[in-house]
């Protein structure tokens, strides 16, 4: 099984192009947004994908943006129908679909500010003025539904929603759909709108930085003892999935190979709870995801972590040291990407599936920018040297990725350098 | 002359809404919307609204049902005019 596509729309870069150029100069795409501060948020830094209306105008038909209100959606859009592009696949004719393609394309809410919209015309008693786009852009599936319509697709076209976990999640859907002769390839990722009514609920947590609003690149240092929570972030992911004989048929570029992967919850038991992981259940999956993928712990060269900049980070690294049974100088290299990328939440997982993958290609691990004070206990498990904070060249053989989300839900997934 | 007028704009209204194979010139007065402009019954919804903001009315339901042809459109148009 291997990576064909790969498309992105992330707050540190719009494009293959400019989201390398980020991770590898450790570019930040955290800024301040003068809407939390009007709304008297904790966190005004956030990250959002910077777009033109120029920009939208290339996915979507002039009737598709009438009244077009869900930003997770456009996102989507762009991202999917990128990675479905720069695999070399065109749309289905006119006549008949795409059988053998399918899409797996998932969200935490989608279309929050078209909500809002309907919510204000319904109860002013306004119903009817709603329009015949208000459930498309708000149902859950409306990413999938219309990168389903755009491309064509004939195989399964569903959304799948485990909060932070999604995008990894569904890259082990995908797998697993292929795995079983279901599909010949997936279109996988994940989105997630921006704005205040999204991101105001982990505000009111008050697990956000409250201290960088003035120092918005600094404000997200995830494995740093200084910590002081995750910046909200938003935008998608995407990439294409298929069975290498599909891949080999087409001639297609590859970009890696999908080894395998595992989902589990840790049941909010045993310490897990609806906010925190049980930690057993972290370790369980890390060393599922290595038997699925029949590979053994001293294989793994790189790790990208979930590690999302509050005070859990060195708690998800002892489980990767556990579960490997790796630590000091021979842990492998460990990065995380929200520290220039905020964190994405439903989207998190797919834009960081693509970072990793793209390490491959770039022979490099990317660096964690924003590690000015690595966090003691995370140093007493893992050698300075295995947490480059920039970017080094080094071209790992084969990489882990895992999403932890809320729920106590996990997945892990493992990426391998494609050699012919 | 306005009845001319009122059905240049409705044109404009619904243009956007015409799939590919249907052009605007294709439009003409007894044209079926669903049936001969292949227009998406869902977005017939849209084109009241639009119908609405544009000339100033209303539709109710009974309205919108029997808006089927350009033509209906236009009488309804020029009946809710008449009334304001």
């Amino acid at each position: 099984m291997v990576i064909t596509g790969l498309g992105i729309c992330a707050p540190n870069g719009v494009g293959l192009r400019d989201f390398t150029k980020s991770l590898k100069e450790g570019l930040t795409g955290i800024s301040f947004h003068q809407e939390l501060q009007d709304l008297n948020f904790g966190c005004q830094v956030a990250g959002k994908p910077q777009l033109t209306p120029e920009y939208i105008n290339k996915y979507f038909t002039s009737l598709q943006l009438r009244g077009l209100n869900a930003s997770g959606l456009v996102y989507g859009v762009i991202a999917g129908t990128d990675a479905w592009t720069d695999a070399g696949l065109s749309k289905a004719e006119e006549d008949e679909p795409d059988w053998d393609s399918g899409i797996i394309f998932g969200t935490g809410i989608l279309g929050v500010d078209k909500f809002r919209e309907s919510i204000h015309l319904v109860d002013e008693g306004n119903t009817r003025r709603l329009g015949s786009t208000s459930v498309i852009q708000t149902m859950a599936s409306g990413i999938s539904a219309y990168l389903g319509g755009i491309l064509g697709s004939g195989n399964q076209v569903t959304t799948n929603s485990s909060a932070c976990t999604t995008g990894t999640e569904g890259v082990i859907m995908a797998y697993d759909r292929i795995r079983s002769g279901k599909a010949k390839r997936i279109l996988t990722g994940s989105c997630s709108d921006s704005g205040p009514y999204v991101w105001g609920g982990f505000d009111a947590m008050r697990i956000l930085p409250r201290n960088y609003n003035d120092s918005p690149a600094k404000a997200s240092k995830p494995l740093s003892a200084s910590a002081s929570g995750f910046v909200p972030g938003s935008g998608a992911g995407a990439l294409v999935l298929e069975s290498l004989e599909s891949a080999l048929d087409r001639g297609a570029k590859i970009y890696a190979e999908v080894l395998g992967g595992a989902v589990n919850s840790g049941g909010q038991r045993g310490g897990g709870s609806m906010t925190a992981p049980n930690s057993l259940s972290v370790q369980r999956c890390i060393k599922m995801a290595l038997e699925n993928s029949e590979i053994e712990s001293k294989d793994i060269e790189a790790i990208n972590g979930h590690l999302t900049a509050t005070g859990k980070d060195p708690v998800e690294v002892l489980n990767w040291s556990l579960a490997l049974e790796r630590s000091g100088a021979d842990f492998p290299y460990l990065n995380s990407f929200k520290g220039i990328m905020g964190h994405g939440l439903a989207a998190a997982g797919s834009m960081e599936c693509v970072a990793a993958v793209l390490q491959f290609k770039e022979g490099q691990i990317f660096g964690n920018p924003n590690i000015e004070d690595l966090h003691p206990e995370i140093e007493q498990l893992v050698h300075k040297s295995r947490i480059p904070s920039k970017t080094i060249n080094f071209r790992p053989q084969t990489i882990a990725k895992a999403s932890f989300g809320f729920g106590d839900v996990n997945a892990c997934v493992i990426f391998k350098i494609f050699k012919d | 002359m306005e009845k001319e007028n009122h059905y240049q704009q409705l044109k404009g209204i619904v243009k956007p809404y015409l799939p590919q194979d249907v052009t605007v010139d294709d439009i003409c007065p007894d044209s079926h919307f669903i049936n001969e402009l292949n227009i998406n019954s869902a977005n017939l919804v849209d084109i009241v609204l639009d119908v609405e903001d544009a000339f100033d009315i209303t539709l109710e339901n009974d309205d919108m049902d029997q808006m089927q042809t350009v033509n209906d459109a236009l009488d309804i148009i020029d009946k809710k005019r008449s009334l304001k």
